[in-house]
Order: structure tokens, then sequence, then C-alpha cells
């Protein structure tokens, strides 16, 4: 019996390469020989290729190309063409969205222009890819859960990047594309509108992201523990439930009186992760467009705790009458 | 079985190495500066801040000069600003400026070989100005400098220009057809975020309007962009730099706009923004047309006053210590008669109250109830456009230059428009 109590795969299996199903009539080739790498083996399946990209794949990979590409020359051209500066500044470097002064309309391309174009070519590249894990899903004749949680990731990039904007009625709402920029941005959003904590929605959305480390780790854990005992074949015990399946249920309602079935854990799974990014979304769809100041809304609706304040302050500007 | 162990144990002890590269010793000093649970304190580093302790120690104070004898301005000639002071006092003023400020060149940094009363020299003409400007922080910002005030050391710390100045930023610089946006290089400026490198311009120079965040519950009208909120991000990370603290040190920051939450220093900061502000256009940014081209940044505007100018990494310069009751001259614009009638205005006064030390001593009579009104005479000034105010403060005929413009949309314009759904409500005026 393989050992699984370790941290890397101890299992390798080692076939000629397996080209996969056959495909439907009138689609492209896969392409490429399969090959095989130890260490490749160690965290995933050792087989490598060969690959199928199709015309959504094709397409969205040129999108993105082009995308990546409008993004990496605008934050070239921002350190005046120093591939020097380009380097050192990376991190910091980005490609933002117009000033708010521009509106909904179509800004100069130097001037938020490239922006609004990158961000053309990377939703479409985006959604090109959802089509291709849509119609892989069809053409391998599975169920389309893949695509549909990746929707869902959709949505919340769509949601920062056009539906708030457009409800704001400006592209310059919209998140630059940058490492560091992006994360200021993040914090930038939460301070403007008075602090995310007190956005319900923001606060769903960390507990599904948490939540789903933690199914993730329970569920991994589970499964590694009763494999000795076939638990790996989790599907096959949904229906046809063996030894594994009924340790690993005991497991959990020993331990904390409830557990799920091997059916049930993929779709707590399925459901938590999707519902990160729905939640993400949906807070993100009110800030601004029907909250002002979350914070403020916190105390409207007692979420607020309050604590006694030995001296309170007043607004110099109140004292004095200046607007500042 | 065996190996798994030996390779687990140097793994755990890899790992147990890279976590621990991140911690910092010592074990950090706190010091709480808020109700307890939320965070509201300082951090300090005991190494790096006995450094700065080290650091920031004031010079020893010059002996006190022998009471009475001539006015200054009767002995020598064209002393405009300390012309009040008793000839020794002032020349123990003179010294201690010199080694303050220009401890290395000596005298002859400001004065020249034609006399010393000569004025043209663009250093004398500074420092005059820069002498004023002391008196006036002395005397009417109190809400920002306290009593504690500060002296030409604050600053210089023994350099003829202070180690930290700013000039407005004009970034990389960018092929004409990529318009700049103020941000996404990696600064010093606002401790290495992506934020706008340069928030002192706007800020500090101009009045735009720093406060983003809506103050009501459902959207009313604030279009403050969050390109906005990261102009106004940017000054608040200097600011934190400049003083050592952290965002707490002010803010609750459950909730950055609510005063009733935030620490005292918020006032405090509310009033040396204002105070920086007027610091630059009233008395430094007029000097441009004298200072000399090898003391002007990128763009041609003087170096200018920001938070580290003297905080220097001090949540208050040189911690607090008590150097300007050692030099009564700089502490307030000089009266008719000098110390003396200061002194007999603050006796007067200090019967009924004590906060009448702001008063400029000319009448010694109405003095607690004037110290107010003077300081809000005082802010107002610092509220104009950055055009109108060097104007009435410069000294010379010189019509003052403008500030440097900004390269890019000014914090103030990055309001978005009202939003295509009519839902918010159109915006009312704020």
């Amino acid at each position: 019996m393989a050992e699984y109590q370790n941290i890397f795969n101890k299992v390798q299996v080692r076939e000629p390469g397996y080209a996969g199903v056959p495909l439907p009539k009138g689609e492209m080739p896969r392409l490429g020989k399969p090959l095989f790498n130890y260490w490749i083996g160690k965290i995933g399946d050792a087989q490598i290729g060969p690959f199928y990209l199709g015309f959504a794949g094709v397409a969205s990979l040129v999108c993105g190309f082009i995308a990546i590409e409008i993004i990496g020359f605008n934050m070239l051209a921002s350190v005046n063409w120093s591939p020097v500066e380009f380097v050192k500044n990376f991190f910091w470097l980005a490609l933002e969205p117009p000033p708010p002064a521009y509106g909904l309309s179509i800004p100069p391309l130097g001037d938020g222009g490239w922006w609004l174009m990158a961000g053309f070519f990377l939703t479409a590249s985006i959604i090109l890819w959802w089509i291709r894990t849509y119609q892989r899903a069809i053409a391998l004749g599975t169920g389309t859960h893949v695509a549909w949680a990746f929707a869902s990731a959709i949505f919340f990039y769509l949601t920062l990047g056009l539906i708030r904007p457009v409800l704001m009625g400006s592209w310059g709402e919209a998140v630059p594309f940058g490492i560091f920029p992006h994360l200021d941005w993040t914090a930038a959003i939460s301070i403007r509108y008075g602090n995310f904590y007190y956005n319900p929605f923001h606060a769903l959305s960390i507990v599904f992201l948490y939540g789903s480390a933690v199914l993730f780790a329970m569920h991994g854990g589970t499964i590694l523990a009763v494999s000795r005992y076939g638990g790996d074949r989790e599907i096959d015990q949904i229906t046809d439930r063996g030894t594994a399946a009924e340790r690993a249920m005991l497991l959990w309602r020993w331990t904390m009186g409830f557990n799920a079935t091997m059916e049930s854990i993929h779709r707590w799974a399925w459901w938590f992760a999707v519902l990160v990014a729905i939640t993400a979304g949906i807070g993100i769809l009110l800030t601004g467009t029907v909250v002002e100041n979350w914070y403020l809304w916190g105390i409207k609706h007692g979420i607020v705790a309050p604590y006694p304040s030995e001296l309170t302050l007043q607004d110099p500007s109140l004292l004095q009458g200046v607007s500042q | 079985m065996k190996m798994l162990n030996g390779k687990t144990l140097v793994l755990a002890a890899l790992c147990a190495a890279a976590l621990l590269a991140g911690c910092e010793a010592p074990p950090p000093e706190v010091v709480q500066n808020g109700y307890r649970g939320l965070g509201m304190q300082t951090n300090y580093n005991t190494d790096r801040l006995q450094a700065s302790l080290d650091a920031n120690v004031p010079p020893e104070p010059i002996p006190a000069a022998t009471p009475g004898g001539p006015k200054a301005k009767d002995l020598y000639k064209n002393v405009q600003v300390l012309g009040e002071l008793t000839v020794a006092e002032f020349n123990r003023i003179m010294v201690a400026l010199t080694n303050w400020v220009a401890p290395e060149e000596g005298c002859y940094y400001c004065h020249v070989n034609e006399g010393f009363e000569y004025d043209g020299i663009y250093t004398k003409v500074v420092s005059r100005r820069m002498i004023q400007m002391t008196q006036d922080t002395n005397a009417y910002w109190k809400d920002h400098v306290a009593d504690t005030g500060v002296t030409c050391y604050t600053c210089h710390r023994g350099n003829p220009v202070p180690e930290y100045v700013w000039t407005s930023d004009p970034g990389p610089g960018q092929p004409s057809m990529i318009a700049p946006t103020g941000q996404n290089v990696a600064s010093k400026s606002v401790a290495y975020a992506s934020l706008p490198y340069d928030p002192f311009t706007p800020f500090l120079m101009q009045d735009n309007d720093i406060r983003v965040i809506g103050e009501t519950v459902l959207p009313q009208g604030n279009r403050s962009s969050i390109k906005q909120a990261e102009w106004t991000y940017g000054l608040m990370m200097h600011m934190s730099s400049a003083l050592g603290v952290n965002c707490t040190y002010c803010h609750n920051s459950r909730s950055f706009y609510s005063w009733d939450q935030s620490a005292p220093a918020r006032t405090t900061a509310w009033y040396a923004i204002r105070h920086v502000r007027e610091m630059n256009n009233d008395y430094v940014v007029p000097l441009s047309e004298i200072i000399p081209d090898s003391r002007k940044g990128p763009l041609g505007d003087v170096y200018k006053i920001y938070c580290t100018t003297c905080h220097q990494g001090a949540y208050k310069p040189l911690y607090g210590a008590q150097m300007l009751k050692d030099y009564p001259a700089l502490a307030q614009p000089l009266p008719e008669g000098g110390l003396e009638a200061v002194k007999a205005a603050k006796e007067a006064a200090a019967a009924p109250e004590q906060q009448a030390k702001a008063e400029p001593a000319e009448v010694p009579a109405p003095a607690p109830a004037e110290a107010k009104p003077a300081q809000e005479a005082a802010a107002p000034a610092a509220e104009p456009a950055a055009e109108a105010a060097p104007a009435e403060a410069a000294p010379a005929p010189a019509p003052a230059p403008a500030g440097p413009q900004l390269r890019y949309p000014p914090p103030s314009m990055m309001q978005y428009p009202p939003a295509p759904l009519q839902y918010p409500p159109a915006p009312a005026p704020r």
C-alpha cells in the first residue's frame, strides 16, 4: 500500500503518455507529444501535454498577450522607456484608469485610453478562456461546474472594472493594472467609503474565503487519512459507501457532531469558493452607489461597538468656519 | 520512515528559521494613546529609538546676555527685525544663529565685507525673513508648536539649508504621449507606497481639499474619487513617516474621518498642515526671486517646508526639548521696547489668564482676549490660493512667482461626474 503521510506525492504513474479520449469530429487536434517530469510528478501528474487550444484558447491567448503588452509598454513608458527603472520600479508601476473627470467618455490614449483598451482585451481574453473551460467540459462529457465557478470570479472582476465604474459614471473609479497600485487602490476604496470592515458583504466574503481554506484543509486531510482504505475513490464512495467513507464520516461526527458526505463535501467546497467572489462583488456594487460611508451605515444598523471616550475632539474647521 | 523523519526535521528547521527571520529584535516598546484594545499605540524599536534620541539633542544654550545697554537699532545700521534688542542680546542671537545655521561658514555666510548692514547677499535677506517666520510661528501658531516653539535649530541642525526639504517632483519623466499620473514609482516621500509621490504641492502649498470621506450614511453628493483618496493617503503616509508614528497616533482607524474618535494629536496636525502651508506661501516661496538656481528643484521652485523638515522622525521635533525659552527674541515679533516690553506684557496678562503669551505685546493692557483672535487671523491667512498669498507677504518689491504647476490633474479636480443612472441623486454643492 502506498504511503500517503507525506507532504509530496509518493506515487507516480509511469505509462506510455496518454493522449486523452478521442476528440469529436471537426475539433482541432491536441498538440505536442506527452512528456514526463519527475519533479512535476511530486506535486501533480507527471505527464505534461498534449495540449488543446482550439479557437477560444488561441483567441484568448492572443487577447491576453495584447492586454499584457499594452500594460507592460505603458509601464515602461511611465519610467521614460528606461529598462533599469522598469525593473527597479516593477512592483510600483501601473497602467491607471483615466482621471475621473473624463466620466464614461473615451479619453485620449495617453490619459487612460490605453487602460480602457487593455481592459477590453483582458476582458475578452478572460471571457474567451471561460468559453474554453465550458467547451472542454462539454467535449469531455463532464458537467460544467468548473466553468460556473470561474464565472463567479469573472463576475467579481467585471464588477470592479466595468459594472461599478459604469454605475458611478466614471472609469476613474476602476482598479489600476499594477501590483502595488491595485493594493493601494484597495486600501483607498475602503478609506474613501468609510471602512469596509463594516460592509457586511465584505465580511461575508471573508467568511467564505477563510471558510474555503478551512474546508480545503479538512477535506484534503480527511481523504488522505482514509486513502489507505480506498478513500481516494471519493466519487465511487458517494453511492458505494465503503469503510473509508464510514471512517471519515465517523471522525467528524465524533469530533464535531456533524459530518458531510462524500458528495456534499464537494458541494460545500464549491459553494464556499463561489460565494467568496459573489459576495465580494455585491459588496463592491453597493459601495458608493447605495452606501456612502460603511462605518456610519454600521452605526445606523447597530453593528458598531461603542466605547467610552475620555475626551471628544471637535473638528477645528468647524471651530473656525473654514471648509478644509 | 527514518529517511522521512530526517528530511522532515531539516524542512521544519528551515521553516522555523525563515519565520524567525521576519522577527525584529529587540521587542518593541509600545506607547498607548487611545482607548484600550483599539491598537491606538505607537510602536518603537528600542535600538532605533535610542539612535533617534541621540540624534535629536539640542545644543547647549549660550549664557544669557547682560541686561541693559543700548538698542541694536541705535548702534547698528539696517537692523529691521531684531532692532529692539539690546546690543548684548542681539549679538548673542547672531552667534546662536551662526552656530545653528552656518557653523562652518561663519558670519560671512550672510554678511559681506562691504559692511554688515549690506543687504546685497541673498542669504542675509533670506535669514531676515526666516527670523520673522520663526517669530510668527512661535507667537501665532501655538496650536501647532505649543509653548515649546521652534528655533532656527529645529530645522537647520547646523546646515545652511535644512536637510529635509521638498520641491515639486516632476516624476521620472514620460514621453509626451503619456499623461503623467503623479504616482506609481517607488518613492520615499510616501514611505514607498505607490501613492502620489508629491502630495506636497497640492496640500502643503496649494489648498486642495484633503477630506475625501463621505460623512453621510447614503450618497448625498460627495463626488470625491478613489484616486483623490490616494492623494490624501499619500500626504498621510508622509506625515506618518515624518513623525515616526503610525495612523493611530491621530486617528481611530475604524473611522479615519470622525473627529469624535480621534486622538488630540489630530487637532495639532490639522493646524500644522495650515501652518506649513502658510510658511511655504508667505515666507518661502516669495523668496524665489533671490534664491539661486542651485537651491531650486527640477521645476525651478525653491526648497520648501514639510513635516520632516522639523520633525525628522520624532513625534515632537527634538523630542520636545525646550530650546526657545533660552532665546526669547525668537518667541514673537519684537514690539516697541524689545524684550522688556514683552516681559511687562506677560506679567500684566498673567493675572487674568495664562494664555496671553501669544500676545504681541504692543499694548500690554487688553492681553488675554487678544491672543485667540490673533491665532484666528493667522489661520485663514493660510487658506487663500497659492497665487494670492505670497503676493501680500512678499518682502521685496519683486512680485512673487506662483508655485510650480502640477503636471497632472490636482486632487481637487479628481471629482467624478454625477452618475448616469441618477441614483444616487444629483450631487448637491458641498
